[in-house]
């Protein structure tokens, strides 16, 4: 398990060899320890963890995003890393506003870890995150015609008409 | 809203949807130019889909050259709709989640709640606990081997599981009040304590299941048909799956011993001795191995657990966060507060962020809460093994025969309400 300390240290080795700016800020909370990165630099920071860092992760358990709505920057998209040999777990964050995470500021980590295909579909799907570099990404769990990032907190729970043959005419422009 | 997809009407939005990377050749693949490739959609209904998957197949003859699973067909929102539902109403949804291991689904949202509010779980809980969590491993791996078997040809195989399955969900009925689905599993312990009887019950089951296994094995190992069709067949480098994020008995049938119960115990695993199983080549053959070799080292720690129960409470005594005990409310006008308050607002949870994983019977189960400090969670995103999984399915099934297809997805064991959420 990582300590406060190690984590600093793994900060402080990542702006070392990336540069100051990288690593926006540590947290350590209940026992776990996660770097706030910037978006651009997601890429570049979850290389070096992966293979120049001095303790490696090898292992990409999970990539996957949420919504800080009402705080700002709003979106984040979490990786969570593991070493297998060291039997430790570090999370990487990325935080960013609406706008920035349409307009592709998050690099795809595709080519690092193949596991991150699906589920960068899957935060582009629910979140609205664009993953520049991915080489398809689309929806992957709502329909392709679907408007909208359902799991966003301004995306309201509830019902919607389903659309049949036969009351597609009773219904007109029911989505506006 | 008016220049989007939808200012179209609906019949020209339908017809503008494109199946165009679908039909297009296939990147990487090795295919004579002259060759006829032919796409074959196989399910959502399917019975060898093990739920409602979607594999869109591109075949050379019987030859499979490559494989998209699309998915989504039971995706009900889950993760969005526990965003509404305070914690502990939460459970019941994400019991549902991968519907042949809920006892692991409850158990990790309640280890992520827990470890939010660093709440303490009673010794006799956390074993508690472990009993059943072991026990619905074991049925999910029957659930798993008959299924699989059945897809294999041997129909014999799904009755004789599905009956020493039901032994387990006696057991569950017993517990907990309800076969599937128990909801037992509470933040901060469990829900009742194990009636009596219960544990001589289960200790008949542990020791009539032994033999069992040794039957099934009896009927599938000698069986030429049966490791015809699984050696050496699927097998998929060790480095790629690991690349691709695969975890559970299909990394360790590679021979990487990687379990979450071993390398990072929780819920005092610690405690108890038993071995993981792991395979040598990493073929269908070993991961069927690894799964029945699974169940026995499970009938160890259950037998473990319930030999060394502690005695104790079985829930957390901290009455912000569990309901007090029935009687109390008669007399304790404090205990009718804290009962009203539970259960009309729930508890709150300081905010805060936890990504809590454990070992199910599929790999890596991962949760990953949110507190904002209100009473119903802000995220819940559960990293399902089944959803990762998948993704090596492709690279199981490329040049293999369509009939290995199959084999490839009994073997893989996908839960799709795991996989959509």
């Amino acid at each position: 398990m990582i300590d406060a300390t190690g984590l600093e240290l793994i900060a402080r080795s990542v702006r070392g060899s990336l540069g100051e700016g990288t690593v926006r800020d540590t947290v350590h909370a209940h026992g776990q320890a996660t770097l706030d990165v910037r978006p651009e630099a997601v890429r570049d920071v979850l290389a070096y963890l992966r293979d120049d860092a001095d303790e490696p992760f090898d292992f990409l358990a999970s990539l996957h995003g949420c919504d800080y709505f009402p705080k700002e920057p709003r979106l984040a998209v979490h990786y969570q890393l593991l070493s297998t040999e060291r039997r430790e777990r570090l999370g990487v964050r990325a935080r960013m506003t609406v706008e920035d995470a349409e307009a592709g500021t998050l690099p795809t980590v595709t080519d690092l870890w193949a596991t991150a295909d699906f589920q960068e579909k899957e935060t582009f799907d629910f979140f609205g995150v664009r993953f520049t570099g991915h080489e398809d990404l689309r929806r992957l769990h709502m329909p392709e015609d679907y408007e909208g990032h359902p799991q966003r907190r301004d995306f309201p729970i509830g019902g919607e008409p389903v659309l049949f043959t036969y009351n597609e005419h009773k219904v007109p422009r029911w989505y506006e | 809203m008016s220049n989007g997809p939808l200012s179209m009407p609906y019949r020209e939005r339908e017809e503008s949807v494109t199946l165009e990377r679908m039909e297009a050749p296939l990147a990487g693949t090795e295919v004579e130019p002259d060759a006829e490739l032919f796409t074959v959609n196989m399910g959502p209904h399917h019975p060898a889909t093990h739920g409602v998957l979607r594999l869109l197949c591109t075949l050379e003859g019987e030859v499979v050259r490559d494989v998209v699973p699309l998915i989504g067909y039971v995706h009900t929102g889950i993760e969005k709709s526990c965003e509404d539902q305070q914690y502990w109403k939460a459970i019941t949804f994400v019991e549902r989640m991968d519907y042949l291991a809920y006892y692991f689904n409850a158990y990790v949202f309640c280890a992520a709640v827990e470890r939010l509010l660093d709440e303490e779980v009673p010794a006799r809980a956390q074993y508690l606990r472990v009993v059943h969590m072991e026990l619905n491993r074991i049925a999910s791996h029957l659930f798993w081997l008959g299924t699989s078997a059945l897809d294999l040809g041997a129909i014999t195989m799904l009755w004789w599981t599905l009956r020493d399955r039901d032994s387990i969900l006696d057991l569950f009925e017993m517990s907990g009040g309800q076969r599937l689905h128990t909801r037992y599993f509470q933040v901060g312990g469990v829900m009742e304590d194990i009636p009596p009887g219960w544990a001589a019950k289960c200790r008949d089951f542990t020791a009539n299941m032994s033999t069992r296994i040794d039957q099934y094995e009896a009927l599938l190992d000698e069986n030429q048909i049966f490791i015809e069709r699984l050696r050496n067949v699927g097998i998929v480098p060790q480095e790629r799956l690991r690349s691709l994020g695969v975890s559970g008995p299909l990394m360790r049938a590679t021979g990487d011993p990687w379990d979450l119960r071993k390398t990072m115990p929780y819920c005092s695993y610690e405690d108890f001795d038993f071995k993981i199983p792991v395979g040598t080549v990493g073929d269908h053959y070993d991961r069927y191995r690894v799964r029945v070799a699974e169940m026995r080292e499970s009938l160890k720690i259950i037998e473990q657990a319930v030999d060394g129960m502690p005695e104790g409470p079985f829930i957390t005594s901290n009455r912000k966060v569990a309901l007090p005990p029935r009687h109390e409310l008669a007399t304790s006008m404090e205990a009718l507060i804290h009962h009203f308050k539970l259960v009309t607002e729930g508890f709150r949870v300081p905010p805060g962020e936890v990504y809590e994983a454990i070992e199910s019977p599929r790999g890596e189960l991962g949760c990953f809460v949110v507190a904002d400090g209100s009473s119903k969670p802000a995220r819940v995103h559960m990293r399902d093994p089944s959803f990762v999984n998948l993704q090596c399915l492709p690279d199981m099934a490329r040049g293999e025969l369509i009939a290995d297809l199959v084999a490839g997805i009994a073997m893989l064991d996908p839960i799709l309400g795991g996989i959509d959420r």
